[in-house]
């Protein structure tokens, strides 16, 4: 039994035959970032699992975990998300997406069930090894395990492909968050806030969801090409046809340029989504507006929702456009125009321009959202698709980076402000002004960025199966 | 460069096949997706009240 599923999961065996249709393989990608996209939702946990032992989430008891302990499972998670997706990079390369994307849904789902395992002991150890540490593992490797075969099935069209499946990384919380309510709505008579029961029916479902996304990927023979395509057709010089190991790349001045064009670019946009609720509270309130007139909690809301929409939008429609504009010019957009309107929100603040303020900032999490669907295919671009797979895994470390490093900003100059009495647009000045900053340093390290040189190309044809070598 | 491409014409009954599947296939997706979509768009509604 062991030796048939082993054969089944091999990379020999997900070889496409001719009649299959590559359209199957974005649904197929899509069935794993949707899923493991739940991450993002993970702050509707925040609250119940701060109340398990009161049962009322407005009154903590004094056992009960912190939003600052409980704030550590998703940091753990996206930390380990860029450590296991480095770490395991060659390891899918080499053994082909089903079998990754098995070993994604099993951490995902079995982490999952640790975390209700550890919510029911009221262990919060048990809670950052099961869904930080298992299920990290399991966005780590969920993540970049379809982007090399969609590079390989659509390289004509290699943005439109990735930002597809990285679209629904950004639509998994969409789902994620009303699903949990609603699981947690449905089992609150069972467990403690209805926590435990939840965790259990999503690490199943997730996992099930999954099994579509494992059954169904395909990797395209070794010298399948769509009609009519032609390599290069651009004549870029930034589009190579050599390819270069992920031992080689790291090795490069422009893996590290990319590395701190992903780094800025993540850093900044989590500067918006940190601030999003409390910055248009304070800044549009009934004092700025007028009486009743000021945004309530409700809205507030509506205004992150209406973020997360754009972030998903703004995925798949850059990383779309880059396929026309091109990689480069399309993260000059991104860091030019971003640079103008960070700058921009605390002057649109100040003269009460709402309207404007919240199209302002759904441009800028349009692109944050582009800058992650776009990297998979500048790293095509530059490294060819032999291992770009394992390259995006490492250079995902940039995300685990800002993703610590983009709170601890913001908390930072915004606290300290608040600190000295000032309120609104005037707390949160300095935080957009550093995130105008950074994306000028963005900007300079995508500007530097330049064709790879041969020297560090593997000579001679390369096969998938060497990628673990 | 590639001798293998998916230029030869498959038959109609297998492509009608392949169309279904893709159809299929993208509502399996499409539909929790738009569902997601949906229920944000209904709260993003609560900044434009």
């Amino acid at each position: 039994m062991a030796e048939i599923s082993s054969s089944l999961l091999d990379r020999s065996r997900t070889v496409a035959g001719p009649g299959y249709n590559r359209w199957l393989v974005p649904p197929a990608a899509l069935a794993i970032h949707l899923a493991i996209g739940q991450a993002y939702a993970f702050s509707v946990f925040k609250k119940p699992l701060g109340a398990l032992l009161s049962g009322d989430v407005d009154h903590p008891a004094a056992g009960d975990w912190t939003a600052g302990q409980i704030g550590w499972i998703f940091s753990i998670a996206i930390v380990l998300l860029g450590l296991s997706a480095a770490i395991f990079g060659k390891w899918l390369e080499r053994v082909g997406p089903r079998k990754a994307m098995l070993a994604a849904a099993l951490c995902f789902g079995g982490g999952f069930l640790l975390a209700a395992l550890g919510v029911r002991l009221h262990s919060l150890a048990l809670v950052y090894f099961g869904y930080g540490v298992v299920g990290g593992i399991g966005l780590g490797i969920g993540y970049i395990s379809p982007v090399s075969t969609l590079i390989k099935w659509f390289p004509d069209r290699k943005g439109v492909a990735t930002g597809m499946a990285i679209m629904g990384f950004g639509g998994g919380a969409m789902i994620g968050s009303p699903l949990a309510v609603a699981l947690m709505a449905r089992f609150n008579d069972v467990a403690p806030q209805g926590v435990a029961p939840t965790f259990i029916a999503m690490g199943f479902l997730y996992f099930l969801f999954m099994q579509f996304g494992v059954w169904t990927i395909r990797v395209p023979a070794d010298d399948w090409a769509p009609a009519g395509y032609v390599p290069n057709q651009e004549h870029s010089a930034l589009i190579t046809d050599r390819n270069v190991s992920a031992d080689n790349a790291i090795k490069t001045p422009q893996f590290w340029l990319l590395w701190v064009v992903l780094l800025c670019n993540v850093t900044a946009g989590i500067g918006v989504l940190e601030t999003a609720s409390p910055l248009i509270q304070e800044t549009f309130s009934d004092k700025v507006l007028g009486a009743g007139r000021g945004v309530t909690v409700a809205a507030a809301a509506g205004f992150v929702g209406l973020l997360s929409l754009f972030n998903l939008l703004g995925r798949f429609f850059w990383s779309s456009a880059s396929d026309k504009l091109g990689r480069k010019v399309t993260y000059a957009l991104y860091f030019g125009l971003g640079m103008v309107l960070y700058a921009l929100v605390p002057t649109l603040g100040h003269n009460a321009q709402l309207t404007l303020f919240v199209v302002v900032a759904c441009l800028i999490i349009s692109m944050y959202g582009g800058g992650f669907a776009t990297i998979p295919a500048y790293l095509s671009d530059l490294f060819g698709k032999y291992q770009v797979g394992a390259i995006h895994g490492r250079l995902l470390t940039a995300w685990s980076t800002a993703g610590v490093l983009g709170p601890l900003i913001v908390n930072w100059l915004s606290e300290g402000r608040k600190a000295e009495g000032l309120k609104g647009a005037a707390a949160y000045q300095p935080v957009f002004y550093t995130m105008a900053g950074l994306l000028v340093v963005g900007l300079l390290a995508n500007f530097a960025v330049t064709p790879v040189n041969e020297k560090y190309a593997e000579q001679g044809p390369v096969t998938p199966e060497a990628g673990g070598h | 460069m590639n001798s293998h491409t998916d230029s030869s014409p498959p038959s109609a009954p297998a492509e009608a096949s392949a169309g279904g599947s893709v159809m299929l296939a993208w509502l399996f997706v499409g539909v929790p997706l738009a569902w997601g979509v949906f229920q944000t768009f209904i709260k993003a509604l609560a900044l434009f009240r």
